[in-house]
């Protein structure tokens, strides 16, 4: 059978790869695009580790197939800090301890910055709800919302929360 | 040496950010699935679809002609070995059960259980070929649940296993593999002194420790037998002594690499996937990569035990604790190794008892092998004590936190498992407790509190580190335990402390097991604690050559250099006037003072300290719909000295989280043919940030004398009390006791039912 041919953004940068018909687009970021900080908890849609902002909204890339890639914009994990520069919530998230592990970290930073993309002055209920689809064996999410209030807080300008040293 | 006053630290106790953050913030860390080698093979398991049956044949033919299926392997891969205990990972294990759990021998013994293996060119062609593998099965009666496997008539799962424990030695197999007691005192005795007795029954489901990183590694085997293995575990070196043993392989051709490691929990203490991947590697003689699908961690790895758990109190009217019995049985899973041990010893520890009889009995049962979750058995035995402490208390009409006032566990008691404590700090969290403005806060209707307390050992064990001072005055750390959650930032601040530098200067690498002495695991709660005084310890040999070569460069003796805040001093007037000499100058002269400046020190850990904590915790019944929401959780616990307090907290808060999943909604569903029926997050449902409240952690710091900055172990202990603290805030919202996990919809509304009857005729 022979592969198809999808040509899309990725990232900020054109990406052309070949795939399977069947192949996910985490399968297709990372074996075939070696983008491998998206990652796979569950493979059902079930944990949000494989989060990706496509077109403007977070999905989940296990629930996608490659080839729908096709003339969209794709953002993983390795496309949210702006060369070294942090986005804020990844910065927030080293300040406010908010990994443990560090695996559900990728999709949550994902999602987290969808959704300020969207809000910027979430509440904590709003960021619980929006993040609830992204789960943490780790946490308790206690830190995880902290951090992302915090970078919310810095995006609108605010001083932020400090982190007691 | 010790740095127990607080005061004078200067990098102990603050929250900097862990040298491995920025890589798991853009996605660059290296987890289990993230590698890969040139030529490698994509491996996948086949698992039995039955809980319990006799394997007559095994044809792979069919799978093998399929193109791209370079190997396939069955136990006849594997060397039989002979029944043997292990003292590798945490908890009891014989390796030749863990080599019939990696791959079954003769019988499976429950749904998911790994038959055979196959490594192809892609994962789709493996997934092909795996299915293609034809196993002709006997199907044999089965057992699920435990007290059903404990039973005369059950289906025995192993002839050979004959119930430990009991004089004479039975005659018959049995499904139970052990029974063990504990006594102080004498109950008998006690039970006639109480005034007031008390007898319960609780049970608790196994729930799986659910890290969100599916097992998977990477290895190698070359044609001279030299192997290569790149896995999420958590220890390197116990993934080489197992395979070595189930491989028959000598250690020292073994290279195990850490990757990060994406949640344990204890649940990756042992192995799965790198004996069957080195020997389909072998045999294909190429690379083979195994990455779990989450429906494959479901039915094949963990889970946590549960149980049954008896309890009885005796007390005088005043509230002291005269006798207290427990029984537990704890399902072990298909092969003996329950943490019942613990679950004993956990149940009434927090309590100065004068008349104490515990048994345990370790269960098989047609279940995946139990592997240890967050305090091993001690969440079982301690919902049973601690909801019944609760109950003892309603009918005392004493306040629940003062009936354990009266009991608390001191410093000089004898706990009823044997240790007299010394150095706790289980008051210390009452009091916390007691003060905390939680306590006072208003319930509303359908709201309640409960508090609950918890005991954890925590390990100390063996340990190496190195710490090698670099020709630009920065140093390195090396040490060998897989960072779950933040120990590199401990290892480089407790290094930092000791050498008076900056932490940013010190860097901590987890090293494979070829480039590091060896660690024991990371588990028990030990790292931070028997790791941690391996460090100090060698920054402390580091700094005593330091002062050596200052004296060398002064021409002075080294009893005449101080060490203050990374530089060397002339110790006093008598010992000369100089300018005091950087750790960064002396190591820029180190080549002409006596060559590079490192020490290693390899230890067995003693004196870790006990762990104690009190939660409090408020929930709010939805009488509709019977679902428990958590309101407010405070989680006070005796951390010894926090190193890094933020990850202290995340310890905390993870272990609560946890806990509140195991109380309120995990268990696994079996159908009538013993199949698991929810293998997936969807069914199986974990804690989501919209199902909690913040948890405050609240860190009480006793510290313990025995480590050099005061440290207790702390994962562990978080997720002890919280089963028993919903329940005890349920009972006080609805007044109805909740005693089997777990407490979800259903039974709550069954429970509302029956206090309810017009509204249930209604309906
Ligand atoms: S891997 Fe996609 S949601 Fe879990
Ligand atoms: S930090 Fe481990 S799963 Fe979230």
């Amino acid at each position: 059978m022979s592969k198809h041919h999808v040509t899309t953004n990725i990232n900020g940068e054109p990406v052309e790869f070949l795939c399977e018909a069947q192949q996910t687009m985490l399968d297709v970021l990372r074996d075939e695009l070696h983008l491998t900080g998206s990652k796979e908890g569950c493979g059902s849609g079930d944990c949000g580790a494989c989060s990706v902002i496509l077109d403007g909204k977070v999905v989940c890339s296990c629930l996608m197939l490659g080839v729908e890639a096709e003339g969209r914009k794709v953002i993983t994990i390795e496309g949210i800090a702006q060369g070294d520069k942090l986005h804020p919530v990844q910065q927030k998230f080293l300040e406010h301890a908010a990994l443990q592990c560090g695996f559900c970290t990728p999709g949550l930073i994902v999602a987290a910055k969808a959704l300020l993309d969207e809000n910027l002055n979430p509440t904590e209920e709003e960021t619980r709800y929006w993040l609830a689809g992204n789960l943490c064996r780790c946490t308790g999410y206690d830190k995880v919302i902290r951090a992302v209030l915090d970078a919310a807080a810095v995006m609108r300008g605010e001083p932020g929360a400090s982190v007691s040293t | 040496m010790t740095y127990l006053d607080k005061a004078s630290l200067k990098v102990v106790g603050t929250r900097p950010i862990r040298p491995d953050g920025v890589d798991k913030v853009i996605g660059r860390a290296a987890f289990g699935a993230d590698m890969v080698l040139p030529g490698m093979l994509w491996g996948k398991v086949a698992r039995s679809p039955h809980a319990h049956a006799r394997i007559k044949s095994i044809n792979i033919d069919k799978a093998l002609a399929v193109p791209g299926v370079k190997a396939i392997v069955t136990s006849a891969d594997l060397p039989a070995i002979p029944s043997e205990e292990a003292f590798v990972g945490e908890g009891p294990m014989n390796f030749r059960d863990l080599s019939s759990n990696c791959m079954a021998r003769g019988k499976v013994l429950y749904d998911g259980h790994a038959v055979a293996a196959v490594a192809a060119t892609s994962p789709a062609i493996a997934e092909e070929a795996a299915a293609l593998i034809e196993v002709e099965y006997e199907v044999l009666p089965h057992v699920i649940d435990v007290e059903d496997a404990m039973k005369p008539d059950a289906p025995v799962l192993h002839d050979d296993l004959f119930t430990q424990g009991i004089d004479p030695k039975p005659a018959k197999a049995s499904n139970i593999a052990k029974r063990i007691t504990f006594t102080k005192g004498d109950f008998a005795q006690g039970w006639k002194e109480a005034e007031v007795t008390i007898e319960r029954r609780y049970t608790t489901q196994p729930v799986h420790q659910a890290y969100i990183e599916p097992h998977a590694c990477l290895v190698s085997v070359g044609a001279d037998g030299q192997c290569t293995i790149f896995s999420s575990s958590q220890g390197q070196f116990m993934v080489r002594a197992y395979c070595a043993k189930l491989l028959g392989i000598d250690i020292a051709n073994i290279r195990a690499t850490p990757a990060e490691i994406g949640g344990g929990f204890g649940g990756k203490t042992l192995v799965y996937l790198e004996p069957v991947a080195l020997a389909l590697s072998k045999k294909a003689g190429k690379p083979v990569k195994i990455v779990m699908s989450r429906e494959e961690v479901f039915r094949g790895t963990g889970p946590a035990a549960g149980g049954v758990i008896e309890v009885k109190y005796g007390a005088k009217k005043d509230g002291r604790l005269v006798a207290a019995e427990l029984v537990v049985k704890l399902q072990a899973g298909a092969f003996p190794g329950s943490p019942v041990g613990p679950a004993c010893m956990c149940g009434f520890a927090m309590y100065d008892i004068p008349h104490v009889n515990i048994v345990g009995y370790d269960v098989v049962s047609n279940r995946p092998k139990v592997a240890a979750y967050r305090a091993p058995g001690a969440p079982n035995s301690t919902f049973g004590t601690e909801s019944c402490l609760d109950e003892l208390a309603i009918e005392l009409k004493i306040d629940p936190l003062k009936l354990r006032e009266i009991n608390a566990a001191k410093e000089g008691t004898k706990a009823a498992h044997g240790p007299t404590w010394a150095n706790i700090g289980y008051t210390q969290t009452l009091d916390a407790a007691k003060a905390h403005p939680h306590m006072k806060i208003a319930l509303g209707p359908n709201q309640g509190r409960g508090i609950a307390s918890g005991f954890w050992f925590n390990i100390g064990g063996e340990s190496a580190a190195s710490v090698y001072v670099n020709e630009d005055g920065t140093a390195t750390v090396v040490e060998g335990n897989p960072d779950v959650g933040g120990s590199r930032a401990s290892m480089a601040m407790m290094a930092a402390e000791v050498l008076g530098i900056a932490y940013e200067r010190v860097r901590a690498v987890v090293a494979d097991t070829s480039s590091t002495g060896y660690c024991f695991l990371t588990g028990g709660s030990r790292v931070t604690f028997a790791t941690g005084m391996a460090v100090t310890q060698a920054a402390e040999k580091v700094v005593v050559e330091l002062k050596k070569r200052a004296a060398m460069i002064w021409d002075i003796s080294p009893d005449a250099v101080d060490w203050k805040d990374g530089k060397a001093y002339p110790a006093g007037p008598n010992a000369g006037s100089f300018e005091p000499l950087s750790l960064g100058e002396i190591a820029l002269k180190a080549g002409r003072t006596g060559g590079p400046i490192s020490a290693e020190v390899s230890i067995n850990a003693q004196g870790a300290g006990a762990g104690f904590a009190t939660h409090i915790c408020d929930v709010e019944i939805d009488r509709e719909t019977g679902h428990v929401k958590v309101l407010r959780y405070t989680a006070v616990q005796d951390v010894g000295r926090a190193i890094h307090p933020s990850y202290v907290e995340g310890q905390i808060q993870g272990g609560v989280t946890q806990g509140i999943g195991w109380a309120l909604n995990e268990e696994y569903v079996y159908d009538k043919h013993g199949r698991l029926d929810n293998a997936g997050f969807l069914d199986y449902r974990i804690p989501v940030a919209s199902d909690m409240p913040m948890i405050e952690a609240v860190m009480v710091e006793v510290p313990n004398p025995r480590h050099p900055f005061g440290a207790r172990g702390v994962g562990e202990v978080p997720i002890v009390p919280p089963m028993a603290a919903v329940a005890n805030a349920i009972a006080d919202a609805i007044g109805t006791r909740m005693r089997d996990l777990p407490m979800s919809p259903p039974k709550l509304r069954a429970a509302l039912d029956l206090q309810d009857p017009p509204r249930l005729a209604a309906e």
